[in-house]
């Protein structure tokens, strides 16, 4: 009992006075894939970071992001859930499909909205199903969409055979059903091959991709896997050109360790990347130098890293919303919800901000929740170590996804006896 | 002083018999009860039950089934993992197909059906063992990983594979879905726990215990003296299977509410639990307890230590926390190789002479 | 030749190739078990470690730069040089050399006679320790690691069996360096066992320890001695494997590839971890070519341990392991 006194010391004393804007930053730099958390989460902290030290925070209410470990774990995740919640917590971001699913029912139960940026449950768009969760500005079925687009565009589809090599998660297994479809639309053949986790070991299935000889490959990896998944591609010198990952498999960790061969390597993505931005300024001047970054500061400008900052710029933006909207300084989770169901992203928007044609322009709407569904593709050029955007922000198959996302959430709501509808 | 024998008179069989036959064990015993359930339920909250009681309960109980197969009988096992994963997709089958049946029907049906599928998975045990076994083990946890993540039935077809409990209650009280209260979840882990201690106390000190712990011992000695090795190992895989898809069956439905099967039931939580047999006590049932409460309550605890206390960055409080878990592993193994259940025996030993050690 | 089978043939080449690397991480397991009767589960996390050591040094980065920052407040990371690759590769030895005097030192001295599954904890415990030292050593990001080992396609088999068969085989030029590293190595180990007088020590201790206690051996020193030679396996699995795919926690987790080799394989036998890599690693990628896409595939992490399994039913000690003689 003694170890119980003192967890329970250990928690009171660790609770701070509110009145904050809390955003809780689930994070992982720890485990099988913190490679990719730690720059997410470093982009996520120094935004907030920026806004307290350059504006004083959010319409004059400073920030406070209360970091929690998860190790892309779904217990951690859920420890971390409950540890932060009663402090006010306005978003949760867990980066982890896992923990999303987890926490989908917890937070519509508390009245919390989560904000899953192009990963979690798609079918979450719905927001008539799910009134607290949040996927703008767009999602894994989209992602399998703006791929076989992309394929589109450079030549006749019909006929060709796409290998999708997908990690064996609930997360690899996404874009299965929307791929079955648009192949039955377009008339291409889809070659499924599983990796385990973590996918340390490809041989089989590149072997099977090179007997097999697919026009072209999708690729839904994560941590480990992709770095091999490319390694292993170059070794049987598969055209890059024709590989296409998701923005999950799409960092610079991923391509780094294949070197030149890694050259022509595209991955799709929903904001830009590289630091040719005037906001990159002010994060070098008030955050980095200022020696306040979360990490080493050495991360600005990669994929990852804009990612989290593009997060943490989503949420920021739905909060000076919720405060517009609401005419409250201090938000709760409530007004914070009301916030990002009416965000709109205008170029003028992100101009403002420092980051003009950054991210796709979206509204989101009850009905709506994921935004419109936009997204580019990066190519990775291995001379100079950088991803650049080879087109514009381009829609998805919305006929096919939305019939996809209507019949998910039906299910769903059936399941856990939700009437759809909006407040 | 005050654990003592004398004094305390068994006048019929029943009483000679009882499952505490000391008076101040089974005061303590009543007094952990009373405790609870008539206190902590009412005041406990979400925090403390989703990070530490649930869990430990929970966990406590897959380790009792663990410890019976290996404490007890001598078999070690690496599949835990992949049993708790059988309990869990059995009970959400019988949940989402029977939805008007009670959760205190399904939950032991799965038990059931878990325990014939480890049953299924023991009978290499008739001819490997020690390492060898561990090892096999590993393959029922990596193979019915595999079958849960790619046979649609098991997790009813939907999109991504993943399974979510959905609410269904007890004689009107909500215990499974989020609109659970804390209490209730706790409760219903309480009621199981109590009810799996108290089996597995009396299987373990009745002839059927006897006999897997002779073949613990040594298996053909053991034979030799008439017990049926197969019926041994198969019953002690067999019960141990029931408690062990009991706990899959509560991780998923009351605890966790969503699952997926190789993030949860993992190699990591075959690991996890034969830590907390080992670190608590091979063949003590209190030592399951002991054990899980320590696993359970370590990182909650190193981790509001570090990151809540001392304000360190949480990627150095967790890398901290591994190399303390590990340290202390290492340092209890040393110390104690037995377990915290021996550290409780030789407590006990000192209490009955404290304060008079002469 | 009809195409599927050269498709089968180059499947089953490739197999072997992953056997050795396989059996590399196998190779420590047998000779820390067969000296001491230790399951080291840690050999994983040692690889990992070994890896991230030599990567460091490599890279001139300042061990445990993170806390230190994280407590004195400087800005610490690299001490700005870089080490040639075999500088580095000796220096990393020499660490492992010093972790597995630690280790013997702290550990497994005060853990003499216990009962084997509490050895075994106790190795998992290190391994854990292990990984968080690893961490705050050299951080958890993923680092290229680059000895100069060729990568790629071999062209030379690529033209020569298209010439022959009319499809080329892929084959990797790291699994061909890997196959010729392993041959040194276990070469090596052989020859170190045969003809010294600690390789010959070593044997006496893995015979029987207290027979060779009795002759005057040390069984410190060769316990240190075992752990060490361990440890440099485990560092020349950390470049092969890390070679592949960066270095990064998921290393670690190698050691799960190498458990139903061993299994195979038996606990005790060097040839036995040789042979039972080259099984599984040819079994679980023919069946995940046969029989794989008719089941949904991905069955390679299940199917090594099944096909370990089936082995065992026939031959309960594996198939090069000492007979179990049971005495009551």
């Amino acid at each position: 009992m003694k170890l119980t006194t003192l967890a329970a010391t250990a928690l009171m004393a660790a609770s701070p006075a509110m009145a904050d804007l809390v955003f809780p930053d689930l994070s992982y730099r720890t485990g099988p894939y913190a490679a990719n958390g730690i720059p997410f989460s470093d982009g996520y902290q120094d935004y907030f970071t920026l806004l307290n030290e350059r504006d004083g925070g959010i319409g004059g209410v400073p920030t406070k992001v209360i970091e929690c470990e998860t190790g892309y774990n779904t217990e951690k995740g859920v420890e971390c859930y409950e540890a932060t919640k009663g402090e006010g917590a306005l978003v949760y971001q867990p980066l982890s499909t896992g923990i999303t699913y987890q926490l989908i029912p917890k937070v519509t139960a508390d009245g919390i909205p989560m904000h899953t940026m192009g990963y979690g449950r798609t079918s979450a768009k719905n927001g008539e199903v799910f009134s607290n969760v949040f996927n703008y500005p767009a999602n894994y079925w989209d992602g399998a969409s703006h791929a076989v687009n992309h394929i589109m565009s450079q030549g006749d589809i019909a006929g060709k055979k796409i290998a999708l090599v997908y990690h064996n998660s609930a997360y690899g297994k996404e874009p299965i059903r929307t791929l079955e479809e648009l192949a039955k639309k377009h008339g291409f053949e889809l070659m499924l091959v599983p990796v385990d986790h973590p996918g340390q070991e490809q041989k089989s299935q590149w072997l099977q991709i090179r007997q097999q000889k697919p026009d072209n490959v999708i690729m839904y990896g994560w941590g480990v896997m992709n770095q091999v998944a490319i390694q292993e591609a170059a070794n049987i010198r598969y055209p890059m050109e024709n590989f296409i990952g998701i923005w999950w498999s799409g960092s610079e960790n991923d391509v780094l360790p294949a070197g030149d061969r890694a050259n022509g390597y595209k991955a799709l993505t929903f904001h830009n990347l590289g630091d040719d931005y005037p906001l990159y300024d002010d994060l070098r001047k008030y955050v980095v130098d200022a020696g306040k970054a979360a990490g080493a500061g050495d991360q600005l400008g990669t994929a990852l890293y804009n990612r989290g900052m593009y997060a943490a710029m989503l949420a920021a933006e739905a909060a000076k919303t919720a405060q517009e909207i609401s005419g409250e300084k201090d938000l709760t989770p409530a007004l914070m919800r009301d916030g990002m169901e009416a965000l709109e992203m205008t170029e003028a928007k992100m101009a403002a901000i420092g980051l003009p044609g950054f991210g796709p322009e979206f509204k989101v709407s009850c009905q709506n929740h994921g935004g419109n569904g936009l997204g580019a593709v990066a190519q990775w050029d291995a001379e100079a170590k950088s991803w650049s955007l080879i087109t514009g922000y381009e829609g998805s198959d919305q006929d096919v996804i939305q019939a996809l996302v209507d019949e998910d959430s039906a299910a769903f709501a059936a399941e856990a006896g939700i009437e759809a509808g909006c407040k | 002083m005050f654990y003592r024998e004398s004094g305390d008179f068994s006048t019929t069989y029943a009483e000679d018999n009882q499952t505490f036959p000391i008076k101040f064990d089974r005061y303590r015993y009543y007094a952990v009860l009373a405790v609870a359930f008539l206190v902590i339920p009412f005041i406990i909250n979400d925090y403390w039950a989703n990070a530490v009681f649930v869990p430990f309960l929970i966990y406590a109980i897959a380790a009792i089934g663990l410890n019976i197969l290996t404490g007890y009988c001598g078999q070690v096992s690496l599949g835990t993992g992949g049993f708790m994963a059988v309990g869990a997709y059995a009970v959400y089958k019988l949940m989402t197909a029977f939805p008007e049946v009670s959760m205190l029907v399904h939950v032991p049906l799965a038990g059931l059906i878990t325990a014939g599928v480890v049953t299924l998975f023991g009978l290499p045990s008739l001819r490997i063992k020690g390492f060898y076994l561990a090892v096999a083990t590993l393959a029922a946890q990596f193979f019915l990983v595999w079958l849960f993540n790619k046979v649609p039935w098991f997790y009813n077809y939907s999109a991504s594979g993943q399974i979510s409990a959905p609410e269904r209650d007890v004689i009107g009280i909500i215990i499974t879905g989020p609109n659970t209260e804390a209490w209730a979840k706790y409760m219903i882990c309480l009621i199981f726990v109590t009810l799996a201690a108290l089996i597995a106390r009396n299987l373990t000190r009745g002839s059927v215990g006897r006999k897997w712990m002779a073949i613990r011992d040594m298996d053909i000695a053991a034979e030799i003296i008439g017990v049926n090795p197969m019926m041994a190992k198969l019953t002690a895989f067999a019960v141990s299977g029931f408690f062990i898809g009991i706990a899959g069956a509560l991780f998923f439905s009351v605890y966790l509410g969503a699952a997926e099967v190789g993030e949860s039931f993992g190699i990591d939580k075959s690991f996890l639990v034969l830590f907390m047999v080992i670190i608590g006590g091979l063949g003590s049932i209190f030592g399951s307890f002991a054990g899980a409460a320590f696993m359970v309550l370590l990182p909650v605890f190193l981790k509001n230590v570090f990151v809540g206390l001392l304000g360190w960055p949480t990627d150095l409080a967790a890398h901290l926390q591994f190399i303390v878990s590990g340290g202390l592993i290492i340092v209890f193994l040393i110390l104690e190789p037995h377990g915290l259940a021996q550290l409780w025996r030789l407590a006990k030993e000192k209490l009955r002479l404290w304060p008079f050690p002469h | 030749m009809p195409e599927q089978l050269l498709f089968a043939m180059e499947v089953t080449l490739n197999g072997l190739m992953a056997g050795v690397l396989y059996a590399l991480v196998a190779l420590g397991f047998v000779l820390i078990f067969k000296a001491s009767g230790i399951f080291n589960y840690a050999q994983g996390v040692m690889a990992l470690f070994a890896a991230l050591t030599l990567v460091g040094i490599m890279d001139g980065q300042i061990p445990f730069a993170h806390i230190i920052n994280a407590i004195f407040g400087t800005e610490l990371h690299h001490f700005g040089w870089h080490v040639p690759a075999l500088l580095a590769i000796i220096l990393t030895a020499g660490v492992m050399v010093v972790f597995a005097w630690l280790v013997q030192k702290f550990i497994f001295s005060h853990l003499v006679n216990q009962e084997p599954i509490i050895l075994f904890m106790a190795t998992i415990g290190l391994a854990y320790f292990l990984e968080g030292v690893g961490d705050l050593m050299w951080g958890s990001d993923i680092k290229k690691l680059d000895v100069g080992l060729p990568q790629g396609i071999n062209d030379w088999i690529d033209i020569t069996t298209f010439e022959v068969f009319g499809y080329g085989f892929f084959i990797d030029n790291l699994d061909i360096s890997a196959t010729i590293v392993a041959i040194i190595l276990v070469a090596a180990l052989i020859i170190f066992s045969q003809y010294t007088k600690q390789g010959r020590a070593l044997r006496a201790v893995a015979d029987d320890h207290q027979a060779a206690l009795s002759v005057g051996i040390s069984l410190n020193f060769i316990w240190v001695l075992v752990w060490s030679i361990a440890g440099f396996v485990a560092l020349v699995a950390g470049i092969m494997w890390g070679a592949k795919s960066g270095v990064q926690f998921s290393l670690s987790l190698i050691a799960l590839k190498a458990l139903p080799v061993l299994m195979l394989g038996g606990f005790t036998s060097i040839p036995g971890a040789i042979v039972g890599g080259l099984i599984i690693g040819v079994g679980e990628k023919l069946f995940e070519f046969l029989i794989g896409p008719m089941v949904g595939g991905a069955t390679e992490n299940w199917f090594a341990y099944v096909l370990a399994l089936l082995f065992l039913v026939f031959r309960p000690q594996g198939l090069f392991g000492e007979k179990i003689i049971e005495r009551v």
